[in-house]
């Protein structure tokens, strides 16, 4: 039964479970000053925070929608860059100044949701002529709109080399606009986290209602969908558009958390851990058509490029063995050749992980424990 | 005053590059009618379908529904107005629960507003309910109701047959085309389907044109046959009436020669 109570239960016993562990946090957070604490942990706290963003708002594409985009990247530079220019404007035109005020918040959150908009309003004009095609010529078009969209940046001369990218990395971002040091990190790491809960609260409720069914029905059979009077392109276009804007606000975050930008953070050859296919890789792994999949593997990726950048270096292995990791990317190839040999559907398939289910699945277990002591005694 | 036909088809025909698929395709249908269109294998029959549901436009001629000129439209604006149809290999979204299978078509008819599942609104909650209901109803008229959270690829393959028949009802229509419903069928579900087509008439009161190899069916259920050959109308009228016109015989075994 589609029973409203259960279902209202489940979001109140989600709701309160995150509350709980972002009083936890915020309590951690104000009494815990630890250099691994601020240097490492907080900062890779953001990074976990735009990564999941990336892989749940791909996952709608790719998992739900069933459309292979390699372009996802270039929505993120979109988010990022506006995020950016938009709060520098802020600054020069002298209102939210000062970064650590209270109301610089409202800086933070206008300047994410631009990105956001103006990556979506992207996601119209690319989505529009790019979905009329399918499988890998859509891959194909879309990875070439993510390298023009990363090419015009470049040529803006307020964006690119000339402008916001301009000089090297302890560039304009720190002094004025976003870009926290490690200190802003820490005070506004509840931004990220709350802002991370949102998008996938909304990303959620659209899956679970008529939309979602409708995109997994063209993910299913299109011709089939048409015929049970689902208009195609305009949901393929919808959801195109719907994660793009996600994707800008995960690239309005990146902003947030980086000293300076460049078009190269976001490239298609880039081997570090932000590319279109490191995001394919995450969300294969993670399960097409799971959210909470996503969340999953974009953590796992996430340490696991940790570990190949920071400590096989500092681990005093054998030369040999340090050089296999000096191409990450190869890693993650391999990673995802392991991962569809053995588990062909990712490490959630299409389940999403539920609280509530499992607090049922314990308590069952505990009261068929009960009920076995209870027959021995 | 004259009855408009549900659907009426004038002169409909298609070429793909030199082949003549379907040429001057006259059918007029009334509602709660149920016709047959018949012919051997390669006959146009499916491409019939697919020209009344906007896969392919026509190349020449005009259809209509309930008087309406449906020419140039898109399937999804098609079923909207009222045509569905199944398919003769059976397409269902094969991932999702048999249940979801039927809620995808009521999408339309239970409409909320992108906001409204955004921030879980009243209207959301209600327009779900009443959605839910709906589909639960018509599995029940094919028995399906306790297989809801299946997945559809898991059911039996008759059973698919008419979780796509339930979901094709679904889409509220006027008329309802099936392909070869019976296509792989034993006699029992072949006889199943028979009582579910019957439920579907007394229940719905629809137009069905139907598609069928099994000349036994054909003969039993269908008011009035139409028979192609080649793209061309052969023949039509009662079914006693095809069953010895010697065209559609010579049609289907061949010409006697001697
Ligand atoms: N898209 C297409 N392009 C080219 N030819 C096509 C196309 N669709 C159908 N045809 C041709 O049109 C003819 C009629 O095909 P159709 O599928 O309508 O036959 P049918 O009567 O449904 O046969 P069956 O009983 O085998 O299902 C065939 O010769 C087929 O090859
Ligand atoms: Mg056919």
């Amino acid at each position: 039964m589609m029973n409203k109570n259960t279902k209202l239960k489940g979001y109140l016993v989600n709701t309160v479970a995150l509350a709980v562990l972002l009083m936890a946090f915020l309590i951690l957070n104000a009494n815990f000053k630890t250099p691994f604490y601020s240097v490492v942990f907080i900062p890779s706290l953001w990074q976990i925070s735009y990564l999941i963003i990336l892989a749940a708002s791909l996952n709608l594409v790719l998992g739900f929608l069933g459309q292979l985009s390699l372009g996802h990247c270039g929505f993120m530079a979109i988010g990022a860059y506006t995020a950016a220019l938009l709060s520098l404007y802020f600054e020069r035109a002298g209102i939210f100044t000062d970064k650590k005020a209270p109301v610089f918040i409202v800086s933070i959150l206008v300047s994410l949701l631009a990105g956001g908009l103006l990556a979506a309003i992207v996601g119209i004009i690319v989505g529009i002529p790019a979905l009329r095609l399918k499988g890998d010529y859509l891959a194909i078009i879309t990875l070439g709109f993510g390298m023009i969209i990363c090419n015009v940046i470049n040529n803006l001369p307020f964006a690119g080399m000339e402008g916001l990218s301009k000089g090297s990395a302890a560039a304009s971002l720190y002094k004025t606009g976003l870009g926290f040091g490690n200190t802003l990190k820490t005070k506004y790491a509840w931004v990220a986290i709350v802002i991370t809960i949102l998008c996938l609260a909304a990303m959620f409720m659209f899956i679970r209602s008529r939309f979602g069914r409708a995109i997994e029905s063209i993910r299913d059979d299109e011709i089939a969908a048409s015929a049970s009077g689902i208009n195609v392109s305009l949901y393929k276009v919808g959801t195109f558009v719907y994660s793009a804007f996600f994707a800008g606000i995960a690239g309005g975050l990146f902003a947030c958390c980086n000293s300076s930008l460049s078009t190269a953070s976001f490239a298609f050859t880039n081997g570090s851990i932000l590319n279109s296919t490191f995001i394919v890789v995450m969300v294969v792994v993670g399960g097409m058509g799971s959210l909470t999949g996503s969340m999953l593997s974009a953590v796992l990726m996430f340490l696991l490029n940790y570990v190949i950048k920071n400590v096989i270096k500092a681990s005093g292995m054998p030369l040999f063995v340090q050089n296999l990791f000096k191409y990450p990317m190869l890693v993650y190839a391999i990673v995802l050749i392991i991962v569809i040999m053995f588990k062909p559907k990712g490490i959630l398939g299409t389940r999403e992980f539920s609280l509530v289910n499992t607090i049922e699945y314990i308590k069952g277990k505990l009261g068929k424990k009960a009920v076995k002591e209870g027959g021995s005694k | 005053m004259e009855r408009t036909p549900v659907l009426k088809t004038v002169n409909l025909g298609i070429t793909f590059g030199g082949l003549r698929a379907v040429e001057d395709f006259n059918i007029e249908i009334y509602e709660g009618e149920l016709v047959g269109l018949i012919g051997p294998n390669g006959a146009g029959k499916t491409t019939v379908f697919n020209l009344l549901t906007g896969v392919y436009t026509p190349t020449e001629g005009k259809f209509y529904l309930s008087g309406k000129n449906m020419n140039g439209k898109k399937t999804h604006q098609v079923v909207a107005e009222g045509i569905a149809r199944t398919f003769q290999n059976i397409r269902l979204f094969k991932q999702m629960t048999v249940l979801e299978n039927v809620k995808v078509a009521l999408n339309s008819k239970y409409e909320y507003k992108f906001f409204a599942s955004l921030f879980r609104t009243p209207k959301f909650w209600r327009k779900e309910e009443e959605l839910d209901k709906e589909a639960r109803d018509l599995l029940s008229i094919f028995n399906l109701e306790n297989k809801a959270n299946y997945i559809a690829s898991n059911l039996p393959y008759g059973q698919q047959r008419k979780l796509e028949i339930a979901r094709a009802l679904a889409t509220g229509m006027k008329i309802l085309l099936l392909d070869e419903p019976a296509a792989g069928m034993n006699p029992t579900e072949t006889a199943e389907l028979l009582e579910c087509i019957k439920i579907i008439r007394e229940r719905f009161g629809i137009a069905i044109l139907l598609i069928e190899h099994d000349m036994s069916l054909v003969m039993n259920v269908c008011e009035r046959i139409q028979v192609i050959n080649f793209g061309k109308t052969i023949a039509f009228g009662l079914p006693h009436e095809i069953a010895n016109n010697q065209e559609v015989i010579e049609a289907y075994l061949g010409k006697n020669e001697d």
